[in-house]
């Protein structure tokens, strides 16, 4: 019995995201190994809980699109994967959403899968959702952790506004469908490394399966990336105008960072929407990030609960941000920021 | 083309969530209401396409019946008609909301010949963050899908290729959607046959601003009503709670300019200066 795990690649390694939604599948394996609720996937005549606790075999599988030569054996190896399986197919060359779907469908039933676990990526919501679709279960989105509890049921939390909330959500299904919200798990390796042994699959599909597929071309990448910038200065409403921005920029580029809004600004037309920070925007894990002007909306703070240290500026000390930064600044950001701006170049002798 | 674009009444919390004392719910006492953005961004988006090509924009929401609100905001930016799937007040699941969904646009029917074209919607209700209502939605009426798209181009081929749209009526035998989004640093670019079911996010455009006659025509609107079956399903909400570690205080560091020496400071201190 089995734990399925749908891991993306990274170049030659898994992605972050996958590696993380790795260590959720091992918590969620083991609790069903506790709970004795492992060993039947609920489809058959057994009655649930029908193997000894502790059985052997609650494992965790890793689902990887491309030929087997190329599944990342060993990070899968440190993350405690004991099966992977390559979904081969020529008609497969890229992200085809459906396909996929097919195809870990067929899985479950190879693998003997009573879960199947995704990160809550673009494509890992997007597959789940298609294979909720085409196996009519439920399908629980954003989880932060999950458990197999004695009754055969799934304890789960689960993220609401972004993880502004949390949820506690029962599910009954005889397959668990879930996506791990990748900022609440991280990404740790097994106790005990893996032997992973890889099997090649090929799956059944038809044209109809592959009529939505991606056409892949490289993004011209300019600048420093907002998600994975050290340093995030962030602009609010409180900037005031368009112009407002120069003097952000500069601080930005003083500490090798980036610029963040919030949607006030974007909606404004002030700056474009790929500098919008929360959850509607961009999700950003900063050492620090400087939040000026900006009130702190559970919306907007959604997209930096993974920031180190949140320092504010604002000229109200009861703005919400107040509660939720580390550090604060009262005043006018148009005179503290460019007197920042100043005294660190000073510090860096650049008069 | 006929567009229908799906969208949910949601709550518009501020600078803190606050739940109400059953754990069930949302406190709304001190909030309004709204449609959440990746769903007006999907209605400005309709608006354009049928701006372009002819056509009209049906906006649909599942939900109590202060809903009607919501729709009527999407019709001053637009859209033509609404229809409202009513609730009692419970929350809905995204098996049962895909459903009725489902069932509405089938009572009008998609492909040529005064179908919708084209649903629209967007990638995650704000709220729930179900991720899935759209893709259930598209297995039930066996259409193709595609999610979280940032970038939607329509093209009108059936009378041949750069042939005028604008007529609308005939609805849109052999249109193509052109949709793309970003992925982890590559752009996915995806061409589906319409009708099709595309869900898009916030940064597709710039939602308007409601015009005065258009606040006027959407008071005066007529929306269509249907009631719904409610249906329970596999996953169920038991409690809803705050995050812990919400209520800190940062700590002051200063007013005004003073506090530039000790801004500096904390930036040595964090590594942030080279
Ligand atoms: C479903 C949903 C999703 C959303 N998604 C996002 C999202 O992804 N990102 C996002 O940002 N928002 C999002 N929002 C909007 C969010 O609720 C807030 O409206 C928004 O974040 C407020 O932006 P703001 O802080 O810039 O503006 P305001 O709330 O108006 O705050 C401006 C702040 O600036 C301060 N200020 C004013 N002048 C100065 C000055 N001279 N110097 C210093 N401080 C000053 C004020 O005291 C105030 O605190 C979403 C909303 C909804 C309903
Ligand atoms: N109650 C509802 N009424 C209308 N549309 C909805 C409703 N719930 C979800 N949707 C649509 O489905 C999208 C995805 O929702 P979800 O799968 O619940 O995250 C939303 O952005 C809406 O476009």
């Amino acid at each position: 019995m089995t734990v399925l795990c749908l891991v993306e690649r990274d170049g030659d390694g898994a992605a972050d995201a996958s590696l993380r939604a790795l260590a959720f599948s091992r918590e969620l394996a083991a609790s069903s190994e506790a709970s004795g609720t492992g060993g039947d996937p609920g489809y058959g005549e057994e009655p649930a809980g029908s193997n000894p606790p502790g059985a052997p075999g609650e494992n965790v599988a890793a689902v990887v699109f491309g030929p087997a030569a190329e599944v990342p054996a060993g990070a899968l190896a440190v993350a405690g994967v004991t099966d992977a399986y390559a979904v081969e197919s020529d008609a497969l060359t890229g992200y085809a959403p459906l396909a996929w779907a097919r195809a870990i469908a067929e899985l479950i039933t190879a693998s003997s899968a009573t879960a199947v676990v995704a990160a809550a990526t673009d494509h890992g919501n997007e597959v789940l959702a298609h294979l909720a679709a085409i196996t009519d279960l439920p399908m629980a989105a954003n989880c932060a952790s999950a458990a197999h509890a004695s009754d055969g049921r799934y304890r789960l939390v689960r993220h609401r506004w972004a993880g502004s909330l949390l949820e506690d959500a029962a599910l009954d299904a005889p397959v668990a469908l879930l996506t791990v919200a990748v900022d609440a798990v991280a990404a740790t390796p097994a106790a005990v490394p893996a032997k992973v042994t890889v099997h090649a699959f090929r799956p059944d599909l038809t044209d109809g399966d592959l009529a939505v597929c991606a056409t892949e071309s490289a993004e011209r990448a300019g600048g420093v990336s907002l998600a994975t910038a050290r340093v995030v200065v962030g602009g609010g409403r409180g900037v005031g105008s368009p112009a407002g921005f120069g003097a952000l920029e500069e601080l930005a580029g003083l500490l090798g960072g980036a610029l963040g809004v919030s949607r006030v600004v974007t909606s404004q037309g002030w700056r474009p929407h790929k500098q919008q920070v929360g959850q509607t925007g961009t999700r950003i894990s900063p050492e620090l990030y400087l939040a000026c002007g900006i009130s702190g909306a559970i919306q907007h703070m959604a997209g930096c609960l993974s920031a180190r240290h949140i320092v504010a500026v604002n000229t109200d000390p009861d703005a919400p941000i107040i509660a939720r930064a580390d550090y604060a600044v009262i005043g006018d950001l148009n005179q503290v920021i460019p007197a920042l701006v100043t005294a660190l170049r000073e510090r860096a002798g650049l008069s | 083309m006929e567009i229908l674009v799906c969208v949910k009444r949601v709550p518009m919390v501020g600078g803190k969530v606050v739940v109400t004392p059953d754990g069930q719910d949302v406190d709304t006492r001190m909030s309004g209401f709204a449609v959440s953005p990746h769903e007006e961004c999907a209605v400005e988006e309709a608006v354009q396409i049928t701006q372009r090509l002819g056509g009209t924009v049906t906006v649909l929401t599942l939900g109590p019946a202060e809903a009607a609100d919501q729709l009527r905001d999407m019709l001053a930016l637009g859209a033509g008609h609404g229809v409202l799937l009513e609730t009692d007040g419970r929350e809905w699941g995204p098996m049962a909301t895909a459903a009725a969904i489902a069932d509405a646009a089938r009572r009008r029917g998609v492909g040529p010949d005064g179908g919708y074209d084209l649903l629209l919607f967007g990638n995650e209700a704000a709220d729930t963050g179900d991720y899935q209502v759209p893709v259930r939605v598209a297995h039930a009426l066996g259409l193709p899908c595609v999610t979280a798209i940032k970038n939607l181009e329509i093209t009108e081929s059936g009378a041949g290729a750069g042939a005028a749209g604008g007529s609308g009526a005939g609805g849109a035998a052999g249109a193509r959607a052109r949709a793309s989004r970003e992925y982890r640093g590559i752009e996915e670019a995806f061409d589906l046959a319409l009708p099709a079911v595309i869900s898009v996010k916030e940064g597709i455009n710039l939602p308007r601003y409601p015009s005065l006659p258009g606040r006027l025509r959407a008071k005066r609107a007529v929306i269509e009503q249907f009631r719904p079956e409610y249906r329970g399903e596999g996953l169920r909400k038991e409690l809803l709670r705050v995050p812990p570690g919400e209520s800190k205080r940062a700590e002051i560091l200063g007013t005004g300019t003073d506090a530039v020496p000790a801004l500096v400071r904390l930036f040595e201190e964090f590594g942030v200066l080279s």
